[in-house]
């Protein structure tokens, strides 16, 4: 608890980039390399955004192609590349950057009360990182695409579309990189830069699950970029790392990939963990129920979530003590899990919800990845894995997962925090639009899958048999309708931050310390650094600051 | 509602998800046909997940549903909630239902795959070679040569070389006495076939026939890339590897026409790679076995006619056209990748 | 600092601030938190390289095959080089925190020297193996392991290079002010741990 306490006169001290605290960013300032944290995040939240378009666009030419079950819109080929852009660009270019590069980033120093993150200059080099890794994997289409899937397993990666396969490669290493940098700058700032007033046990929840994230993408992703680095070797030094023929395995890639890929989930989810502890007390005006066991589950599923990556392999090359071993592992992830969906239900009771469009958000991930989580469930079991493995069973749970779950928190989120990143409200009515549209849109698409799947429809397929054709057409209208669920939210977006009603610096009456600067907050954050007084979440009691500034348009 | 005690309605409702529960768990209609020993036992599984699930399905959301509603703010009131912020008998509560849930799951699980035959995918042995070659009275050492035509097809499952040992998979049934197999299958992977090997009566073939209630074992390995072996129908999946010996053992249990699919990505007519396994009575499979071999027998070279390796890719796919829904010129397209594969060149 | 309870509804009355926490322009230098976080990262990547290497070693019927042997005399004596550097790396640490620039730089440029003597009698006994990279599994794994560590070194040895360049000015470096230092000395002794356990992987493993 000494880490406040460094005497200045003994260390010595770096500046930052010392700029007049009253000069607000200009427009053209969100264009360049800015070291300021809320710049930083603002990149990273809008960039991400146009990456969620391209890949949606993909993942609509898709779905377009499956409403019949012959290869007769795209060509396979092309379809193979879709299917891989479209995960290698929502994992590494839309959730990832957006929950931890755009929020964290955004929010972690407003949280913990510092002026910026500990490494600013770096903080800049992680974002710029992003675009030219987005551009290899939109250029890669010139040569093809890569085809062998978001997990690229050799040999196919090794025989198929090289030169677009490298660039694969290249823009997964710089967003690896990028997600590295990011995650040792979060962890030094959230152990040893949060205001002294700020106890442990008083930081907000979405901290914790920062660092606990952090924690996962610092020891697993250096892991993967091993593994890619053997495979560019493979396909371009005449290296046989994965060439089983010439003494290489094929397996060992599949090992390397998923020591990454499986706490990647946990790197996409836990921050959106972290969001739904944010907003549900504060809509809900109750306190977080539970704070620690919170908090403690968040480290239980980094640590547990490094050790369940052989559930992806069951039916690959495993042998029976580690089907078993791994099934254990990955039943026993779900205990944390679940403490958490339960805290969140009870935080619930005895409020007084407010139906704002940040809270239905956050109410529809709660209901959504309760399916999601159980269907996880299921799929540790390893007898039954071995049938669903690689079926439509398995699009269905990410998709419940990782759409229901993480997309629905960071719109949550963007609802929740916009008044802070711009000064203005939201416009409610067309938040609660795109909400039922998304809602409704997210459980037409993906729910049928999961039958598709059971009866024995694999994934990544161009063409299927025609019994299926029924429940594609259904996913299919509701990827439609799901994809122009974005319209109203753009719309919303774009008309709010020029023409929204201002935004206090406090509208939903929140305990955090960010609601206790200015609305956008100034370049170094706060004149005077907050004095933390209570805990993040203390509400229901007498000392919530009065609530003069409830604005006009949150009536529930 | 004043009038009813919340004891008799938590009681109520309680009996209601337990009876949906068990109903749903039974019900759900969600799997395929049954169509092999194995499915049995893993619809078993799947049906106790799924009871447990719509449990805790309904009353999570059950609990959301009526929170949402009951506690939602009336309008001009502005004030906050009740300040509670844990309860640590309840907290510990809900840690450890979970818990034992997933304990007891996998201690199940553990069981339903040892029955599977999951701790022992190599009990496959030699022995049972012997045991079938007996039977069918056909010395499999006659055969080698004409496996040996497939040689650069098929390095993995030739006669000559020591016996297919899998090491990942699904191995025998434990409860069998002598856990041999009565029909050994060689398959292999390519893209985007499968091909199934007979050892013991040298037959080669594109579609997989099996006895019904006979233990089967299938050999699984890959010529170029990663495929992976699944019938729905028998709930049985395995990857066949390029470079690594795998394989299931099943005892199909219906007869009947069911689906071969392959799992896993590779390449652009991945979702084309479709076989069907026959199962036949066992008069209908003797009958089969013979009129294959005969036909195979005297004409050797049909073996080697119809090795795809020998074929350009067109040639090759054009009789699956109608499988692969996909039109002559479409397969054309196919040409650039399929031949830079290392062994079809090498042909 | 832990006293009060989880989400007391009573006020925690905190103490205020000292004005030198408050102040716009200065936050303390978290530089060696940093490199130390990022080398945790680093070590793991290695540890990747390391297990496929171990992976496949343990699935091959020779190791190393044939053909592909490695010296062990030159490695020896570079390992013993490198090893050694990371205790003078550590006196001119002690030089500078006794202000002793003068010594600080003699230390770092001896370090410096005995980092370039490793590298080139790396690409040296690249030169005269008589394998490539290609030549089969072991030699890529050889090479790319070491290689990769070999960037590693060049890499620290731009960082002593860069301190000693920064040493040319007067007062850029004092007892309580060389954070610089400090960080490539860390830099160095990471890169050497990492070929101990190199050394022992690739080397010493192939005679048994």
């Amino acid at each position: 608890m000494t880490q406040a306490q460094i005497p200045l006169e003994t260390t010595s001290t770096i500046h930052v980039e010392h700029l007049p605290a009253h000069a607000p960013w200009k427009w053209y300032d969100y264009f360049t390399f800015n070291v300021d944290h809320k710049v930083i995040g603002i990149q990273y939240l809008v960039t991400s955004f146009i990456f969620y378009l391209i890949g949606g666009l993909m993942a609509v030419a898709m779905r377009t192609e499956l409403a019949t079950p012959n290869p007769d819109f795209i060509d396979p080929s092309l379809y193979n590349a879709f299917l891989t852009n479209h995960g290698t660009i929502m994992i590494f270019l839309w959730i990832v950057p957006a929950a931890i590069g755009g929020f964290g980033n955004y929010l972690i120093p407003l949280m913990i009360g510092a002026r910026d993150m500990a490494f600013p200059k770096l903080n800049a080099i992680a974002f710029w990182l992003n675009p030219p890794a987005g551009a290899l994997l939109l250029g890669s289409f010139f040569f093809g695409g890569a085809q062998s899937g978001w997990t690229s397993y050799p040999p196919l990666s090794e025989i198929t579309a090289n030169t677009a396969q490298s660039m694969w490669i290249l823009a997964i290493i710089f967003v690896g990189s990028s997600s590295i940098l990011g995650a040792l700058n979060f962890i030094v700032t959230i152990l040893l830069m949060r205001v002294p007033s700020l106890k442990w046990d008083q930081m907000p929840l979405f901290c914790w699950a920062i660092l606990a994230t952090s924690a996962l993408a610092l020891l697993s992703t250096p892991v993967l970029a091993a593994g890619l680095v053997l495979l560019l070797f493979d396909i371009n030094f005449g290296t046989s790392f994965y060439k089983p023929d010439e003494g290489g395995n094929v397996i060992i890639y599949q090992h390397l990939f998923w020591f990454y890929s499986h706490p990647a989930v946990y790197l996409m989810i836990l921050p959106v963990f972290g969001v739904m502890s944010e907003i549900i007390p504060v809509h809900a005006r109750k306190p977080i129920f539970g704070y620690k066991a919170i908090a403690f589950s968040s480290l239980a599923i980094c640590l547990v979530g490094l050790f369940v990556w052989v559930h992806h392999m069951f039916t690959s090359g495993t042998p029976p003590w580690m089907r078993l071993f791994f099934t254990i592992s990955t039943l026993i992830v779900a205990v944390p899990t679940g403490v958490k969906i339960f805290s969140w239900v009870a935080t619930l009771w005895g409020g007084k919800i407010r139906f704002t469009s940040a809270m239905l958000f956050a109410v529809g991930l709660l209901s959504m990845f309760v399916l999601g989580g159980l269907s996880g469930v299921t799929l540790g079991a390893v007898p039954f894995d071995v049938h669903v493995h690689d079926s439509y069973y398995i699009v269905a749970h990410f998709h419940y997962v990782l759409f229901g779950g993480s997309v629905f928190g960071i719109y949550a989120a963007i609802y929740h925090w916009f008044p802070k990143m711009t000064g203005r409200m939201m416009n409610e009515t067309w938040g609660k639009v795109h909400f039922v549209m998304t809602f409704i849109g997210t459980n037409l698409t993906f729910l049928p899958m999961h039958t598709l799947g059971i009866q024995g429809m694999p994934r990544r397929v161009a063409m299927y048999d025609p019994q299926f054709t029924a429940i594609n057409q259904l996913c299919t209208f509701g990827a439609f309708f799901l994809a122009a669920s974005v319209i109203p939210f753009m719309i919303n977006v774009i008309w709010s931050w020029s023409h929204g009603e201002k935004a206090s610096d406090n509208p939903w009456n929140a305990l955090t310390l960010e609601w206790t600067t200015a609305s956008p907050p100034i370049v170094e954050n706060w004149e005077v650094l907050p004095v933390v007084t209570h805990g993040p979440y203390a509400y229901g009691g007498n000392y919530v600051p009065e609530t003069t500034d409830v604005t006009a348009d949150v009536k529930g | 509602m004043k009038q009813i005690p919340a004891s008799l309605l938590t009681l109520t409702a309680g009996i209601l998800v337990t009876v949906i529960s068990f109903w749903v768990g039974q019900n759900h209609g969600l799997m395929p046909e049954q169509a092999s020993e194995q499915a049995a036992l893993v619809d078993g599984l799947f049906n106790v997940m799924m009871m447990i699930a719509t449990a805790l399905f309904l009353v999570v959301e059950g609990a959301i549903v009526y929170f949402l509603v009951k506690y939602r703010r009336r309008a001009g009131d502005d004030t906050d909630g009740i300040p509670v912020d844990g309860n640590l008998p309840l907290e510990a509560f809900w840690t450890a239902i979970p818990s034992i849930l997933v304990i007891g799951l996998g201690i199940y699980s553990v069981q339903i795959f040892q029955e599977m035959g999951g701790f022992d995918p190599s009990s496959h042995s030699m022995i049972s070679h012997s045991h079938v070659s007996a039977v069918v009275a056909q010395a499999p050492a006659t055969e080698a040569p004409m496996a040996g035509d497939m040689v650069p097809l098929l390095p993995a499952p030739d006669a000559a070389k020591p016996a297919f040992t899998p090491k990942y998979g699904f191995g025998a049934n434990p409860d069998d006495p002598n856990g041999q197999a009565d029909v050994v299958v060689n398959v292999t992977g390519m893209q985007y076939a499968w091909i199934f090997n007979y050892p013991d009566s040298g037959i080669t073939t594109g579609e997989l026939h099996v006895p019904v209630n006979q233990d089967v074992q299938v050999n699984l390995v890959a010529q170029d890339v990663i495929h992976s072996f699944w019938v729905p129908q028998f709930r049985l999946k395995q990857d066949a590897l390029p470079g690594q010996q795998t394989g299931l053992r099943f005892k199909a249990s219906k007869i009947g026409t069911y689906p071969i699919v392959c799992a896993e990505l590779c390449g652009s007519y991945h979702g084309g790679m479709r076989s069907q396994v026959i199962v036949h009575s066992p008069e209908e499979y003797e009958t089969w076995l013979t009129e294959n071999q005969v036909a195979q027998q005297q004409t050797p070279n049909a073996v080697v006619a119809v090795n795809p390796a020998n074929l350009t890719d067109t040639e090759f796919l054009t009789p699956y056209a109608k499988e692969l829904d996909v039109k002559a010129d479409a397969l054309s397209h196919l040409h650039t990748k399929h031949t830079m594969m290392p062994a079809m060149v090498a042909d | 600092m832990q006293g009060s309870t989880l989400n007391s509804p009573e006020i925690a009355v905190e103490a205020t601030l000292s004005p030198a926490m408050i102040t716009h322009d200065a936050h303390p230098d978290l530089r060696v938190w940093g490199l130390l976080t990022f080398l945790v990262s680093e070590s793991l990547m290695f540890g990747g390289f390391f297990a496929a290497y171990l992976l496949i070693r343990g699935a091959a019927a020779a190791w190393p095959p044939e053909g592909t042997e490695v010296e062990l005399l030159l490695p020896s004596i570079n390992t013993v080089i490198l090893v050694s550097s990371s205790f003078v790396i550590h006196l001119g640490d002690v030089a500078i925190k006794k202000n002793d620039v003068a010594g600080m730089r003699k230390w770092y440029g001896i370090t410096a020297l005995m980092g370039a003597i490793f590298l080139l009698g790396q690409v040296y006994e690249y030169m005269n193996l008589g394998y490539g990279l290609s030549t089969n599994v072991f030699a890529n794994c050889f090479y790319l392991m070491t290689g990769f560590h070999g960037l590693h070194v060049f890499i620290g040895l731009l960082l002593i290079l860069g301190v000693l360049w920064r040493s040319r000015r007067p007062g850029h470096y004092s007892d309580h002010k060389h954070t610089g230092i400090e960080m490539a000395e860390i830099y160095w002794h990471f890169v050497d741990i990492i070929w101990i356990v190199l050394f022992a992987l690739v080397y010493i493993l192939t005679l048994f």
